[in-house]
């Protein structure tokens, strides 16, 4: 089995991570940030903070986020797999 | 046996070492919309509004109101301050991309309106960053010796080009005018211009078509704007060879309060103070386009929040998508 390539994160990590950005960036207590809430339901955190996540998270965890697949993620969680599956 | 052919010389005049801005205007139409305004019309409200774009309320132009007129009474401001006399001014350049028509060009006419002779005249089209490319192409002018006194106008009527009810572009665009003198000066008073663009997103902003309103494609520039436009704001003070612990006063094209506080945030962790200050002016004035820079640097001035002299780094971009920036001390 070949080594992970780069720094690949954890998924604990990956929440942790993005529960930092979401706080930075929206206010919202890094704690509330569950792969189970919605973005714009439960966090209410509009599309322009969205962008602001997607360009932080980009910067952190080495992943693309372009605006169309950022259109897709729906939960936390969306987002968690999303940059999972993407890392380089 | 041929005559060998002597080389022409052509002779390039002396130019000036640098330029600087002596005289600046503004003008806003007098129709105030407020966020509760636009509510009446279309699926919107205050609240949503002010936490999207930061506008509060904005200025429309009236009947009266065309870029022509809105640009000449900015300017007859700004000839005013500089001390001259409209026929001193050997240059128009006028920044605007709401033109009634696209001939004749504005600069011409507003040259006719302010009794400026003669002068060498031509509009500059790059969207909201054309204050910046008409300031830089002003001190470019000056500084090769082909100009003396300029004037640089951002003049726009946006809502004669946007669809009152569309909630992406309705609640955003507004009216008004800016103008600035640029003259020689001994010392460099206006630095380098930074100036590039994307063309990966031609579509992000335009007009489709004779009958065409605005569109706008808001995350694609959101992203493009909060990304790019602080290093293009680093690099114009380092081309100027300005510390921007120096720089006193930040004005970028006000889009959206949201993309000012990005790129203000960017500088300052670069180096500007966290005292930096930072023009809002979009909160009451909307986003006017190539009129933004200079409209909001004007009521800076007016409402005492700058002063005569302060180092002034601006920033436009927009449209194209495109932008330009460049320090200059403040007149």
């Amino acid at each position: 089995m070949s080594p992970p390539k780069g720094n690949i994160v954890s998924n604990e990590d990956i929440i942790a991570g993005l529960g930092e950005i979401v706080e930075e960036v929206a206010g919202v207590a890094a704690a509330d940030v569950t792969p189970e809430k919605s973005f714009t339901d439960d966090l209410d955190i509009d599309s322009l903070s969205m962008v602001e996540i997607a360009v932080q998270a980009e910067d952190k965890f080495g992943v693309k986020i372009p605006d169309d697949e950022l259109a897709n993620l729906k939960t936390v969680g969306d987002a968690v797999a999303y940059i999972e599956a993407n890392q380089a | 046996m041929s005559a060998t052919r002597i080389p022409t010389r052509i002779h390039r005049p002396a130019g000036r070492l640098g330029s600087r801005i002596s005289g600046l205007g503004h003008f806003r139409p007098d129709t105030v919309v407020t966020n509760d305004d636009l509510a009446q019309i279309m699926d919107t409200d205050d609240e949503w509004i002010r936490s999207r774009v930061g506008i509060a309320e904005r200025r429309f132009a009236g009947e009266d109101d065309t870029v022509i007129s809105m640009g000449a009474r900015a300017s007859a401001k700004a000839i005013a301050e500089a001390g001259i006399s409209p026929t001193d001014i050997d240059t128009v350049i006028v920044a605007t991309c709401t033109l009634e028509s696209p001939v004749p060009h504005a600069s011409t006419q507003i040259a006719g309106a302010l009794g400026i002779h003669a002068p060498g005249s031509f509009d500059i089209n790059a969207a909201c960053a054309g204050f910046c490319y008409g300031v830089a192409a002003a001190d470019q002018a000056i500084r090769a010796g082909t100009s003396s006194t300029v004037l640089v106008v951002g003049s726009e009527r946006l809502t004669a080009w946007t669809d009152p009810k569309d909630r992406a572009t309705a609640i955003i665009f507004a009216d008004g005018a800016g103008a600035v003198i640029v003259t020689g000066s001994e010392e460099s008073e206006i630095g380098p211009v930074v100036w590039g663009s994307d063309e990966t997103h031609i579509d992000a902003i335009r007009i489709d078509g004779r009958n065409g309103t605005f569109f706008q494609e808001g995350q694609t520039v959101f992203r493009w704007a909060t990304t790019k436009i602080g290093s293009v704001a680093i690099r114009a003070a380092q081309a100027a060879g300005v510390d921007l612990a120096d720089v006193d006063v930040l004005v970028t094209h006000q889009a959206n309060l949201r993309i000012i506080d990005a790129i203000a945030k960017k500088v300052i962790a670069a180096g500007a103070r966290p005292e930096l200050k930072v023009a809002r002016d979009i909160v009451t004035s909307g986003n006017t386009s190539s009129a933004s820079i200079p409209l909001a640097l004007d009521r800076m001035r007016a409402a005492g929040e700058v002063s005569s002299g302060d180092v002034v780094l601006s920033v436009a971009f927009g449209a194209g998508l495109t932008y330009a920036g460049q320090v200059f001390l403040c007149p």
